[in-house]
Protein backbone atom coordinates (compact mmCIF):
# COMPACT_ATOMS: atom_id res chain seq x y z
CA UNK A 1 0.00 0.00 0.00
CA UNK A 2 1.49 3.20 -0.53
CA UNK A 3 0.05 7.21 -0.39
CA UNK A 4 -0.79 9.23 -3.86
CA UNK A 5 0.03 12.69 -3.66
CA UNK A 6 -1.07 14.50 -6.70
CA UNK A 7 -0.42 18.69 -5.64
CA UNK A 8 -1.16 21.29 -9.11
CA UNK A 9 -1.49 18.59 -12.31
CA UNK A 10 -2.71 20.13 -14.75
CA UNK A 11 -3.54 19.13 -18.87
CA UNK A 12 -4.99 21.24 -21.33
CA UNK A 13 -5.80 19.78 -24.92
CA UNK A 14 -5.66 22.95 -27.08
CA UNK A 15 -7.41 25.42 -25.08
CA UNK A 16 -8.98 23.60 -23.16
CA UNK A 17 -8.43 22.60 -19.52
CA UNK A 18 -9.18 19.34 -18.96
CA UNK A 19 -7.15 19.22 -15.48
CA UNK A 20 -7.17 22.46 -13.92
CA UNK A 21 -4.53 22.33 -11.13
CA UNK A 22 -5.56 19.26 -9.12
CA UNK A 23 -4.16 18.46 -5.92
CA UNK A 24 -5.10 15.25 -3.80
CA UNK A 25 -3.76 13.17 -1.54
CA UNK A 26 -4.97 9.75 -1.16
CA UNK A 27 -3.38 8.15 1.90
CA UNK A 28 -1.98 4.77 1.95
CA UNK A 29 -5.24 2.29 2.23
CA UNK A 30 -8.06 4.59 1.52
CA UNK A 31 -10.51 4.33 -1.33
CA UNK A 32 -11.12 7.26 -2.99
CA UNK A 33 -13.67 7.26 -5.96
CA UNK A 34 -13.77 10.12 -8.16
CA UNK A 35 -17.36 11.81 -8.94
CA UNK A 36 -18.64 14.38 -11.67
CA UNK A 37 -20.41 14.89 -14.62
CA UNK A 38 -19.50 13.68 -18.34
CA UNK A 39 -16.96 15.34 -19.51
CA UNK A 40 -15.20 16.61 -16.37
CA UNK A 41 -12.08 15.05 -16.97
CA UNK A 42 -12.31 12.17 -14.78
CA UNK A 43 -10.62 9.47 -17.46
CA UNK A 44 -7.49 11.87 -18.35
CA UNK A 45 -6.89 12.53 -14.72
CA UNK A 46 -6.34 8.55 -14.56
CA UNK A 47 -4.41 8.71 -17.62
CA UNK A 48 -1.88 11.42 -16.42
CA UNK A 49 -1.87 9.42 -13.07
CA UNK A 50 -0.53 5.82 -14.86
CA UNK A 51 1.78 7.62 -17.42
CA UNK A 52 -0.27 7.06 -20.32
CA UNK A 53 -0.50 10.67 -20.65
CA UNK A 54 1.65 13.61 -20.10
CA UNK A 55 0.69 16.50 -17.67
CA UNK A 56 1.88 20.01 -18.70
CA UNK A 57 2.49 21.15 -15.06
CA UNK A 58 2.13 19.70 -11.48
CA UNK A 59 3.55 16.59 -9.84
CA UNK A 60 2.30 13.23 -8.97
CA UNK A 61 4.44 11.17 -6.07
CA UNK A 62 3.78 7.99 -4.43
CA UNK A 63 5.14 7.82 -1.31
CA UNK A 64 6.97 10.90 -1.41
CA UNK A 65 8.97 9.68 -4.44
CA UNK A 66 8.18 11.90 -7.13
CA UNK A 67 7.07 9.76 -10.24
CA UNK A 68 6.08 12.63 -12.64
CA UNK A 69 8.58 11.93 -15.31
CA UNK A 70 8.19 8.44 -15.37
CA UNK A 71 6.18 5.94 -18.43
CA UNK A 72 3.27 4.19 -17.81
CA UNK A 73 5.75 0.91 -17.94
CA UNK A 74 7.82 2.14 -15.18
CA UNK A 75 4.84 3.01 -13.09
CA UNK A 76 3.20 -0.63 -13.16
CA UNK A 77 6.62 -1.57 -11.90
CA UNK A 78 6.69 1.02 -9.02
CA UNK A 79 3.20 -0.54 -8.37
CA UNK A 80 0.36 2.02 -9.98
CA UNK A 81 -1.77 -0.12 -11.98
CA UNK A 82 -4.85 0.64 -13.45
CA UNK A 83 -8.00 -1.01 -15.76
CA UNK A 84 -9.57 0.81 -18.31
CA UNK A 85 -13.14 2.32 -18.96
CA UNK A 86 -13.03 0.91 -22.80
CA UNK A 87 -11.72 -2.68 -22.12
CA UNK A 88 -8.19 -3.46 -23.23
CA UNK A 89 -7.57 -6.96 -23.92
CA UNK A 90 -5.14 -9.11 -25.95
CA UNK A 91 -8.41 -10.59 -28.44
CA UNK A 92 -6.32 -13.39 -29.57
CA UNK A 93 -4.95 -14.89 -26.18
CA UNK A 94 -7.09 -16.85 -23.81
CA UNK A 95 -8.60 -14.89 -20.51
CA UNK A 96 -5.46 -16.98 -18.33
CA UNK A 97 -2.56 -15.79 -21.25
CA UNK A 98 -4.22 -12.52 -20.79
CA UNK A 99 -3.75 -12.06 -16.89
CA UNK A 100 -0.43 -15.13 -16.98
CA UNK A 101 1.57 -11.74 -19.35
CA UNK A 102 0.36 -9.47 -16.12
CA UNK A 103 1.80 -11.64 -13.72
CA UNK A 104 4.93 -12.06 -16.17
CA UNK A 105 5.99 -8.79 -15.85
CA UNK A 106 6.49 -8.85 -11.99
CA UNK A 107 8.30 -12.10 -12.25
CA UNK A 108 11.49 -12.75 -13.76
CA UNK A 109 12.93 -11.77 -17.62
CA UNK A 110 10.86 -11.80 -20.54
CA UNK A 111 13.70 -12.04 -22.49
CA UNK A 112 13.70 -15.94 -22.15
CA UNK A 113 13.35 -17.60 -25.62
CA UNK A 114 13.59 -21.04 -25.48
CA UNK A 115 11.39 -22.38 -22.31
CA UNK A 116 8.03 -22.96 -23.00
CA UNK A 117 5.66 -19.76 -21.45
CA UNK A 118 2.62 -21.85 -21.35
CA UNK A 119 3.89 -24.22 -19.11
CA UNK A 120 5.19 -22.34 -16.40
CA UNK A 121 3.28 -23.57 -13.42
CA UNK A 122 4.24 -20.73 -11.16
CA UNK A 123 2.05 -17.67 -13.71
CA UNK A 124 -0.28 -19.52 -14.18
CA UNK A 125 -0.89 -20.13 -10.62
CA UNK A 126 -0.65 -16.56 -10.00
CA UNK A 127 -2.95 -15.66 -12.97
CA UNK A 128 -5.68 -18.45 -11.29
CA UNK A 129 -5.67 -16.67 -8.52
CA UNK A 130 -6.36 -13.24 -9.63
CA UNK A 131 -8.94 -14.94 -11.86
CA UNK A 132 -10.51 -16.06 -9.43
CA UNK A 133 -11.02 -13.13 -6.97
CA UNK A 134 -12.66 -11.15 -10.23
CA UNK A 135 -14.96 -14.05 -10.18
CA UNK A 136 -13.27 -15.25 -13.98
CA UNK A 137 -11.69 -18.55 -13.16
CA UNK A 138 -14.44 -20.61 -14.95
CA UNK A 139 -13.50 -18.89 -17.83
CA UNK A 140 -9.89 -19.30 -17.99
CA UNK A 141 -9.75 -20.88 -21.15
CA UNK A 142 -12.09 -19.11 -23.36
CA UNK A 143 -10.78 -16.61 -25.79
CA UNK A 144 -10.66 -12.73 -24.51
CA UNK A 145 -12.39 -11.89 -28.11
CA UNK A 146 -15.16 -14.30 -26.90
CA UNK A 147 -15.79 -12.77 -23.57
CA UNK A 148 -19.14 -11.17 -22.51
CA UNK A 149 -19.20 -7.52 -21.77
CA UNK A 150 -19.32 -8.42 -18.42
CA UNK A 151 -16.74 -10.87 -18.21
CA UNK A 152 -14.39 -8.46 -20.28
CA UNK A 153 -14.73 -5.71 -17.20
CA UNK A 154 -13.65 -8.94 -15.02
CA UNK A 155 -10.69 -10.10 -17.20
CA UNK A 156 -9.92 -5.47 -16.89
CA UNK A 157 -9.96 -5.95 -13.39
CA UNK A 158 -7.59 -9.40 -13.23
CA UNK A 159 -5.00 -7.75 -15.26
CA UNK A 160 -5.15 -4.84 -12.85
CA UNK A 161 -4.53 -7.33 -9.75
CA UNK A 162 -1.77 -9.50 -11.83
CA UNK A 163 0.72 -6.62 -11.42
CA UNK A 164 0.44 -6.91 -7.97
CA UNK A 165 -0.85 -3.27 -7.32
CA UNK A 166 -0.13 -0.37 -4.34
CA UNK A 167 -1.86 1.82 -5.74
CA UNK A 168 -5.13 0.60 -8.13
CA UNK A 169 -6.78 3.17 -10.35
CA UNK A 170 -9.81 1.66 -11.13
CA UNK A 171 -11.85 3.50 -14.45
CA UNK A 172 -15.74 2.80 -14.50
CA UNK A 173 -15.28 -0.80 -13.43
CA UNK A 174 -18.52 -1.02 -13.38
CA UNK A 175 -19.33 0.63 -16.77
CA UNK A 176 -22.17 -1.38 -18.48
CA UNK A 177 -22.39 -4.03 -15.90
CA UNK A 178 -26.09 -4.05 -14.11
CA UNK A 179 -28.27 -5.97 -11.71
CA UNK A 180 -26.69 -8.76 -9.52
CA UNK A 181 -23.28 -9.06 -11.88
CA UNK A 182 -22.77 -5.57 -10.48
CA UNK A 183 -23.98 -6.53 -6.88
CA UNK A 184 -20.96 -8.91 -7.07
CA UNK A 185 -18.43 -6.96 -8.87
CA UNK A 186 -19.15 -4.18 -5.71
CA UNK A 187 -18.66 -6.85 -3.42
CA UNK A 188 -15.22 -8.13 -5.03
CA UNK A 189 -14.19 -4.45 -5.05
CA UNK A 190 -14.94 -4.43 -1.19
CA UNK A 191 -12.87 -7.06 -0.21
CA UNK A 192 -10.14 -5.74 -1.56
CA UNK A 193 -10.00 -3.04 0.38
CA UNK A 194 -7.21 -2.07 2.92
CA UNK A 195 -5.02 -4.63 0.56
CA UNK A 196 -4.04 -1.57 -1.63
CA UNK A 197 -4.92 2.17 -1.99
CA UNK A 198 -7.83 2.51 -4.75
CA UNK A 199 -8.66 5.26 -6.92
CA UNK A 200 -12.26 4.66 -8.50
CA UNK A 201 -13.76 6.43 -11.37
CA UNK A 202 -17.72 5.35 -11.38
CA UNK A 203 -20.93 6.73 -12.51
CA UNK A 204 -22.88 4.35 -10.57
CA UNK A 205 -23.22 6.85 -6.91
CA UNK A 206 -24.93 4.17 -5.51
CA UNK A 207 -22.00 2.00 -5.56
CA UNK A 208 -19.72 4.81 -4.85
CA UNK A 209 -21.21 5.78 -2.13
CA UNK A 210 -21.25 2.00 0.00
CA UNK A 211 -17.63 1.63 -1.00
CA UNK A 212 -15.56 4.98 -0.83
CA UNK A 213 -13.59 6.35 2.13
CA UNK A 214 -13.36 9.55 0.80
CA UNK A 215 -15.44 11.22 -2.24
CA UNK A 216 -14.27 13.97 -4.69
CA UNK A 217 -16.12 15.57 -7.26
CA UNK A 218 -14.19 16.87 -10.55
CA UNK A 219 -16.15 19.54 -12.15
CA UNK A 220 -14.74 20.90 -15.65
CA UNK A 221 -11.33 19.57 -14.09
CA UNK A 222 -11.01 20.87 -11.03
CA UNK A 223 -11.90 19.49 -7.38
CA UNK A 224 -14.53 21.41 -6.21
CA UNK A 225 -15.14 19.36 -2.96
CA UNK A 226 -13.31 16.33 -1.46
CA UNK A 227 -14.87 14.47 2.22
CA UNK A 228 -16.68 11.31 3.79
CA UNK A 229 -19.76 10.18 1.36
CA UNK A 230 -22.21 12.01 3.57
CA UNK A 231 -20.28 15.19 3.96
CA UNK A 232 -20.25 15.32 -0.14
CA UNK A 233 -23.45 14.33 -0.54
CA UNK A 234 -24.53 16.93 1.26
CA UNK A 235 -22.53 19.59 0.27
CA UNK A 236 -24.56 22.32 -1.44
CA UNK A 237 -22.13 23.29 -4.18
CA UNK A 238 -21.70 19.80 -5.23
CA UNK A 239 -25.48 19.83 -4.81
CA UNK A 240 -25.78 22.06 -7.55
CA UNK A 241 -23.44 21.25 -9.75
CA UNK A 242 -23.76 17.36 -10.04
CA UNK A 243 -25.82 15.37 -7.92
CA UNK A 244 -28.91 17.73 -8.00
CA UNK A 245 -28.38 17.46 -12.00
CA UNK A 246 -28.83 13.84 -11.33
CA UNK A 247 -32.08 13.96 -9.51
CA UNK A 248 -33.46 16.09 -12.02
CA UNK A 249 -32.38 13.62 -14.50
CA UNK A 250 -33.99 10.67 -12.51
CA UNK A 251 -37.05 12.57 -12.19
CA UNK B 1 0.55 -2.63 -39.26
CA UNK B 2 -2.21 -4.46 -36.95
CA UNK B 3 -4.80 -4.38 -39.51
CA UNK B 4 -2.75 -6.44 -41.49
CA UNK B 5 -2.24 -8.81 -39.33
CA UNK B 6 -5.20 -8.66 -36.68
CA UNK B 7 -6.49 -12.29 -38.54
CA UNK B 8 -3.71 -14.20 -37.26
CA UNK B 9 -4.64 -16.36 -34.15
CA UNK B 10 -2.30 -15.83 -31.58
CA UNK B 11 -1.49 -19.61 -31.45
CA UNK B 12 -4.12 -22.01 -29.72
CA UNK B 13 -1.94 -25.33 -28.68
CA UNK B 14 -3.59 -27.39 -31.33
CA UNK B 15 -3.10 -25.40 -33.63
CA UNK B 16 0.66 -25.13 -32.89
CA UNK B 17 0.84 -28.77 -32.83
CA UNK B 18 -0.48 -28.93 -36.43
CA UNK B 19 1.81 -26.23 -37.81
CA UNK B 20 4.95 -28.58 -35.96
CA UNK B 21 3.18 -31.66 -38.13
CA UNK B 22 3.17 -29.28 -41.24
CA UNK B 23 6.57 -28.60 -41.23
CA UNK B 24 7.77 -31.95 -40.02
CA UNK B 25 5.49 -32.58 -43.51
CA UNK B 26 7.33 -30.39 -45.69
CA UNK B 27 10.83 -31.56 -43.78
CA UNK B 28 10.53 -34.95 -44.87
CA UNK B 29 9.50 -33.62 -48.64
CA UNK B 30 12.76 -31.38 -49.18
CA UNK B 31 14.81 -34.64 -47.71
CA UNK B 32 13.49 -37.13 -49.97
CA UNK B 33 13.62 -34.59 -53.26
CA UNK B 34 16.97 -34.99 -54.21
CA UNK B 35 16.49 -38.56 -54.83
CA UNK B 36 13.62 -38.23 -56.42
CA UNK B 37 15.60 -35.76 -58.84
CA UNK B 38 18.58 -38.19 -59.52
CA UNK B 39 15.97 -40.53 -61.11
CA UNK B 40 14.80 -37.84 -63.23
CA UNK B 41 18.20 -37.35 -64.16
CA UNK B 42 17.85 -33.80 -63.86
CA UNK B 43 20.87 -32.55 -61.34
CA UNK B 44 20.20 -28.54 -61.93
CA UNK B 45 16.78 -29.40 -60.08
CA UNK B 46 18.89 -29.86 -57.17
CA UNK B 47 20.40 -25.90 -57.40
CA UNK B 48 16.53 -24.67 -57.64
CA UNK B 49 15.51 -26.58 -54.39
CA UNK B 50 18.52 -24.58 -52.64
CA UNK B 51 17.58 -21.50 -54.12
CA UNK B 52 14.16 -22.59 -52.53
CA UNK B 53 15.25 -23.50 -49.09
CA UNK B 54 17.20 -20.21 -48.49
CA UNK B 55 14.14 -18.42 -49.71
CA UNK B 56 12.12 -20.44 -46.89
CA UNK B 57 14.63 -19.52 -44.32
CA UNK B 58 14.40 -15.64 -45.14
CA UNK B 59 10.28 -16.02 -45.09
CA UNK B 60 10.56 -17.91 -41.57
CA UNK B 61 12.87 -15.23 -40.55
CA UNK B 62 11.11 -12.54 -41.85
CA UNK B 63 7.46 -14.26 -40.47
CA UNK B 64 8.51 -13.93 -36.88
CA UNK B 65 8.87 -10.10 -36.75
CA UNK B 66 5.42 -9.81 -39.43
CA UNK B 67 3.44 -12.26 -38.10
CA UNK B 68 4.39 -12.12 -34.13
CA UNK B 69 5.40 -8.79 -33.92
CA UNK B 70 3.39 -6.73 -36.45
CA UNK B 71 6.20 -5.48 -37.97
CA UNK B 72 6.31 -4.75 -41.69
CA UNK B 73 9.73 -4.90 -42.80
CA UNK B 74 9.89 -3.74 -46.58
CA UNK B 75 13.81 -4.24 -46.09
CA UNK B 76 14.15 -7.40 -45.26
CA UNK B 77 16.85 -8.11 -48.49
CA UNK B 78 19.22 -5.88 -47.14
CA UNK B 79 19.64 -8.64 -44.82
CA UNK B 80 19.90 -11.21 -47.43
CA UNK B 81 22.75 -8.83 -49.25
CA UNK B 82 24.76 -8.81 -45.78
CA UNK B 83 24.82 -12.81 -46.13
CA UNK B 84 25.85 -12.81 -49.59
CA UNK B 85 28.56 -10.01 -49.60
CA UNK B 86 29.88 -11.72 -46.19
CA UNK B 87 31.15 -14.87 -48.52
CA UNK B 88 32.04 -12.50 -51.34
CA UNK B 89 34.11 -10.41 -48.96
CA UNK B 90 35.51 -12.40 -46.75
CA UNK B 91 36.48 -15.43 -49.22
CA UNK B 92 38.37 -12.47 -50.99
CA UNK B 93 40.17 -12.05 -48.12
CA UNK B 94 40.96 -16.48 -47.84
CA UNK B 95 37.91 -16.50 -44.71
CA UNK B 96 36.40 -19.31 -46.92
CA UNK B 97 35.03 -20.74 -43.95
CA UNK B 98 31.12 -20.84 -43.89
CA UNK B 99 30.49 -20.80 -40.26
CA UNK B 100 32.86 -17.82 -39.93
CA UNK B 101 31.25 -16.61 -42.80
CA UNK B 102 28.14 -17.08 -41.48
CA UNK B 103 29.22 -15.59 -37.92
CA UNK B 104 30.23 -12.11 -40.03
CA UNK B 105 27.10 -11.87 -41.76
CA UNK B 106 25.34 -12.37 -38.65
CA UNK B 107 27.67 -9.78 -36.95
CA UNK B 108 26.89 -6.52 -39.72
CA UNK B 109 23.45 -7.19 -40.04
CA UNK B 110 22.98 -7.51 -35.58
CA UNK B 111 24.34 -3.74 -36.15
CA UNK B 112 22.77 -2.71 -38.94
CA UNK B 113 19.09 -3.75 -37.76
CA UNK B 114 19.89 -2.52 -34.47
CA UNK B 115 20.48 1.20 -35.65
CA UNK B 116 18.12 0.95 -38.27
CA UNK B 117 15.50 -0.75 -36.20
CA UNK B 118 15.57 1.43 -33.56
CA UNK B 119 14.89 4.45 -35.83
CA UNK B 120 12.44 2.46 -37.17
CA UNK B 121 10.28 1.52 -34.42
CA UNK B 122 9.61 5.02 -33.37
CA UNK B 123 7.25 4.59 -35.94
CA UNK B 124 4.10 2.59 -36.82
CA UNK B 125 2.12 1.54 -39.62
CA UNK B 126 2.82 2.51 -43.84
CA UNK B 127 5.94 4.55 -42.07
CA UNK B 128 7.52 1.95 -40.43
CA UNK B 129 6.82 0.41 -44.04
CA UNK B 130 8.87 3.14 -45.56
CA UNK B 131 11.44 3.59 -43.16
CA UNK B 132 12.67 0.32 -43.52
CA UNK B 133 12.19 0.53 -47.35
CA UNK B 134 14.65 3.59 -47.69
CA UNK B 135 17.19 1.64 -45.05
CA UNK B 136 16.90 -1.21 -47.30
CA UNK B 137 17.49 0.68 -50.56
CA UNK B 138 20.73 2.52 -48.56
CA UNK B 139 22.23 -0.47 -48.16
CA UNK B 140 21.42 -1.30 -51.87
CA UNK B 141 23.56 1.91 -53.03
CA UNK B 142 26.28 1.53 -51.17
CA UNK B 143 27.29 -2.14 -52.39
CA UNK B 144 26.26 -0.90 -55.78
CA UNK B 145 28.86 1.54 -55.54
CA UNK B 146 31.33 -0.90 -54.01
CA UNK B 147 33.88 -1.37 -57.17
CA UNK B 148 35.89 -3.34 -55.78
CA UNK B 149 33.16 -6.07 -55.89
CA UNK B 150 31.96 -5.37 -58.62
CA UNK B 151 29.44 -2.56 -57.93
CA UNK B 152 26.22 -3.04 -60.12
CA UNK B 153 27.68 -6.11 -62.32
CA UNK B 154 27.89 -8.51 -58.80
CA UNK B 155 31.28 -10.47 -57.93
CA UNK B 156 31.34 -14.39 -59.36
CA UNK B 157 32.97 -16.35 -56.81
CA UNK B 158 35.73 -18.73 -57.40
CA UNK B 159 34.47 -21.60 -54.82
CA UNK B 160 32.20 -22.01 -52.64
CA UNK B 161 32.24 -21.89 -48.99
CA UNK B 162 34.31 -24.62 -46.79
CA UNK B 163 32.61 -27.00 -44.02
CA UNK B 164 35.55 -27.86 -41.22
CA UNK B 165 38.19 -26.89 -43.83
CA UNK B 166 36.14 -29.43 -46.62
CA UNK B 167 35.24 -28.15 -49.67
CA UNK B 168 32.29 -30.88 -49.50
CA UNK B 169 29.58 -27.64 -50.12
CA UNK B 170 31.13 -27.84 -53.81
CA UNK B 171 28.44 -30.78 -54.42
CA UNK B 172 25.34 -29.58 -54.79
CA UNK B 173 23.57 -32.59 -52.74
CA UNK B 174 25.62 -31.35 -49.96
CA UNK B 175 24.70 -27.31 -49.97
CA UNK B 176 21.19 -28.95 -49.87
CA UNK B 177 21.37 -31.04 -47.30
CA UNK B 178 22.95 -28.19 -45.69
CA UNK B 179 20.36 -25.50 -46.44
CA UNK B 180 17.70 -27.77 -45.20
CA UNK B 181 20.01 -28.12 -41.98
CA UNK B 182 19.84 -24.68 -41.24
CA UNK B 183 16.12 -24.26 -42.53
CA UNK B 184 15.08 -26.96 -39.65
CA UNK B 185 17.27 -25.38 -37.47
CA UNK B 186 15.93 -21.67 -37.36
CA UNK B 187 12.61 -23.50 -37.25
CA UNK B 188 13.00 -24.95 -34.31
CA UNK B 189 14.40 -21.72 -32.81
CA UNK B 190 11.55 -19.72 -33.95
CA UNK B 191 8.93 -22.50 -33.03
CA UNK B 192 10.48 -22.13 -29.62
CA UNK B 193 10.96 -18.32 -29.63
CA UNK B 194 7.08 -18.20 -30.14
CA UNK B 195 6.15 -20.47 -27.45
CA UNK B 196 8.26 -18.59 -24.82
CA UNK B 197 7.85 -15.58 -21.94
CA UNK B 198 9.82 -13.39 -25.02
CA UNK B 199 7.38 -14.62 -27.85
CA UNK B 200 4.39 -14.12 -25.92
CA UNK B 201 5.33 -10.34 -24.73
CA UNK B 202 5.98 -9.74 -28.95
CA UNK B 203 2.54 -11.59 -29.58
CA UNK B 204 1.08 -9.49 -26.92
CA UNK B 205 2.26 -6.18 -28.54
CA UNK B 206 0.79 -7.29 -31.44
CA UNK B 207 -2.84 -7.68 -29.82
CA UNK B 208 -2.79 -4.38 -27.67
CA UNK B 209 0.49 -2.58 -27.29
CA UNK B 210 -1.46 -0.24 -25.05
CA UNK B 211 -2.52 -3.38 -22.90
CA UNK B 212 1.48 -4.52 -22.63
CA UNK B 213 2.05 -0.82 -20.85
CA UNK B 214 -0.19 -1.00 -18.71
CA UNK B 215 1.12 -3.74 -17.54
CA UNK B 216 4.49 -3.10 -17.66
CA UNK B 217 5.95 -3.76 -20.59
CA UNK B 218 7.08 -1.22 -22.91
CA UNK B 219 6.96 -2.68 -26.48
CA UNK B 220 10.46 -1.10 -27.88
CA UNK B 221 12.79 -3.03 -26.39
CA UNK B 222 10.96 -6.39 -27.41
CA UNK B 223 10.58 -5.19 -30.87
CA UNK B 224 14.21 -4.97 -31.64
CA UNK B 225 15.07 -7.59 -30.21
CA UNK B 226 13.04 -9.52 -32.44
CA UNK B 227 14.10 -6.81 -35.21
CA UNK B 228 17.70 -8.01 -34.61
CA UNK B 229 16.84 -11.91 -34.97
CA UNK B 230 15.11 -12.12 -37.69
CA UNK B 231 17.45 -9.78 -39.24
CA UNK B 232 20.87 -12.12 -38.26
CA UNK B 233 18.48 -14.87 -39.29
CA UNK B 234 17.66 -13.49 -42.67
CA UNK B 235 21.39 -12.68 -43.24
CA UNK B 236 21.82 -16.68 -42.92
CA UNK B 237 19.79 -17.27 -45.85
CA UNK B 238 21.62 -14.91 -47.77
CA UNK B 239 25.07 -17.09 -46.94
CA UNK B 240 23.45 -19.84 -48.59
CA UNK B 241 22.13 -18.00 -51.39
CA UNK B 242 25.49 -16.75 -52.68
CA UNK B 243 27.15 -20.40 -52.77
CA UNK B 244 23.53 -21.54 -54.50
CA UNK B 245 24.54 -18.89 -57.39
CA UNK B 246 28.27 -18.87 -56.75
CA UNK B 247 27.36 -15.13 -57.17
CA UNK B 248 26.70 -11.84 -55.07
CA UNK B 249 25.16 -9.13 -56.42
CA UNK B 250 23.45 -6.05 -55.34
CA UNK B 251 20.38 -7.86 -57.14
CA UNK B 252 19.88 -9.51 -54.17
CA UNK B 253 19.05 -6.89 -51.98
CA UNK B 254 16.94 -4.69 -53.95
CA UNK B 255 13.44 -3.60 -52.82
CA UNK B 256 11.65 -5.73 -55.44
CA UNK B 257 13.12 -8.65 -53.12
CA UNK B 258 12.01 -7.18 -50.11
CA UNK B 259 8.51 -7.37 -51.55
CA UNK B 260 8.60 -10.74 -52.91
CA UNK B 261 10.07 -12.30 -49.25
CA UNK B 262 7.00 -10.23 -47.90
CA UNK B 263 4.46 -11.92 -50.28
CA UNK B 264 5.68 -15.55 -49.31
CA UNK B 265 4.95 -14.46 -46.18
CA UNK B 266 1.46 -13.49 -46.96
CA UNK B 267 1.08 -16.25 -49.08
CA UNK B 268 1.62 -19.02 -46.67
CA UNK B 269 -0.35 -17.55 -44.21
CA UNK B 270 1.23 -14.85 -41.60
CA UNK B 271 1.77 -15.80 -37.94
CA UNK B 272 2.38 -19.46 -38.83
CA UNK B 273 6.27 -20.22 -39.09
CA UNK B 274 5.43 -23.57 -41.23
CA UNK B 275 3.06 -21.16 -43.51
CA UNK B 276 6.45 -18.63 -44.67
CA UNK B 277 8.08 -22.12 -45.32
CA UNK B 278 5.42 -23.26 -47.78
CA UNK B 279 4.61 -19.92 -48.93
CA UNK B 280 8.12 -19.50 -50.29
CA UNK B 281 7.93 -23.23 -52.14
CA UNK B 282 4.38 -21.77 -53.50
CA UNK B 283 5.92 -18.55 -54.56
CA UNK B 284 8.92 -19.86 -55.84
CA UNK B 285 7.54 -22.95 -57.73
CA UNK B 286 5.05 -20.49 -59.11
CA UNK B 287 7.44 -18.48 -60.55
CA UNK B 288 9.48 -21.33 -62.17
CA UNK B 289 6.59 -23.25 -63.93
CA UNK B 290 4.91 -19.93 -64.65
CA UNK B 291 8.06 -18.87 -66.12
CA UNK B 292 8.19 -22.07 -68.36
CA UNK B 293 5.15 -21.42 -69.93
CA UNK B 294 5.05 -17.85 -70.86
CA UNK B 295 6.89 -14.73 -70.41
CA UNK B 296 4.51 -12.62 -68.62
CA UNK B 297 4.35 -15.04 -65.98
CA UNK B 298 3.92 -11.90 -63.49
CA UNK B 299 1.09 -10.77 -64.67
CA UNK B 300 -0.62 -14.75 -63.72
CA UNK B 301 1.32 -14.31 -60.34
CA UNK B 302 -0.41 -11.47 -59.83
CA UNK B 303 -3.44 -12.94 -60.70
CA UNK B 304 -3.36 -15.72 -58.36
CA UNK B 305 -2.12 -13.62 -55.30
CA UNK B 306 -5.31 -11.39 -55.57
CA UNK B 307 -7.39 -14.73 -55.77
CA UNK B 308 -5.45 -16.33 -53.14
CA UNK B 309 -5.61 -13.09 -50.22
CA UNK B 310 -9.44 -12.90 -51.51
CA UNK B 311 -10.43 -16.40 -50.47
CA UNK B 312 -8.34 -17.26 -48.26
CA UNK B 313 -6.84 -14.52 -46.06
CA UNK B 314 -4.87 -16.70 -43.99
CA UNK B 315 -3.07 -17.97 -47.00
CA UNK B 316 -2.09 -21.57 -47.88
CA UNK B 317 -2.20 -22.23 -44.08
CA UNK B 318 -5.83 -20.94 -44.02
CA UNK B 319 -6.98 -23.78 -47.14
CA UNK B 320 -4.75 -26.53 -45.48
CA UNK B 321 -6.87 -25.84 -42.06
CA UNK B 322 -10.08 -25.19 -43.97
CA UNK B 323 -9.74 -28.66 -46.03
CA UNK B 324 -8.47 -30.67 -42.81
CA UNK B 325 -11.53 -29.27 -40.87
CA UNK B 326 -13.60 -30.62 -43.38
CA UNK B 327 -12.25 -33.85 -43.94
CA UNK B 328 -12.89 -34.52 -40.23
Amino acid sequence: MSTLEISHLSKSFGALKVTDDVSLTVPSGELHAIIGPNGAGKTTLISQLSGQLRSDAGRIAMDGRDITGTTMPERVHLGLARSFQITQTLPGFTVLENVALAVQARHGSSFRFWARVASEAALNDAAMAALKEAGLDHRAEARASALSHGEHRRLELACALATEPRILLLDEPLAGVGGEDADAFVAALRAMKGRFTMMLIEHDMDAVFRLADRVSVLVYGRIIATGTPDEVRSDPAVRTAYLGEEEENAA
Amino acid sequence: MTDMTASAPAGRAPALAGRVKAAAILFVLFALFPPVVMLADDPFLVLIGTRILAYAIAALALDLILGYGAMVSFGHAAYLGFGTYAVAILSSYGINDIVLQMLGAVVISAVFALVTGAISLRTRGVYFIMITLAFGQMAFFFFISLSAYGGDDGYGLSQRSTLFGTQVLENDFVLFYATLAVLIGLFAICHRIVGSRFGRVLTGIRENPTRMEAIGYAPFRYQLTAFVISGCMTSLAGVLLANQAEFVSPAFMSWHRSGELIVMVVLGGIGTLAGAIGGAVAALLLEEVLGMMTEHWRLWFGLFLVLMVLFSPRGITGLVEKIGKGRS
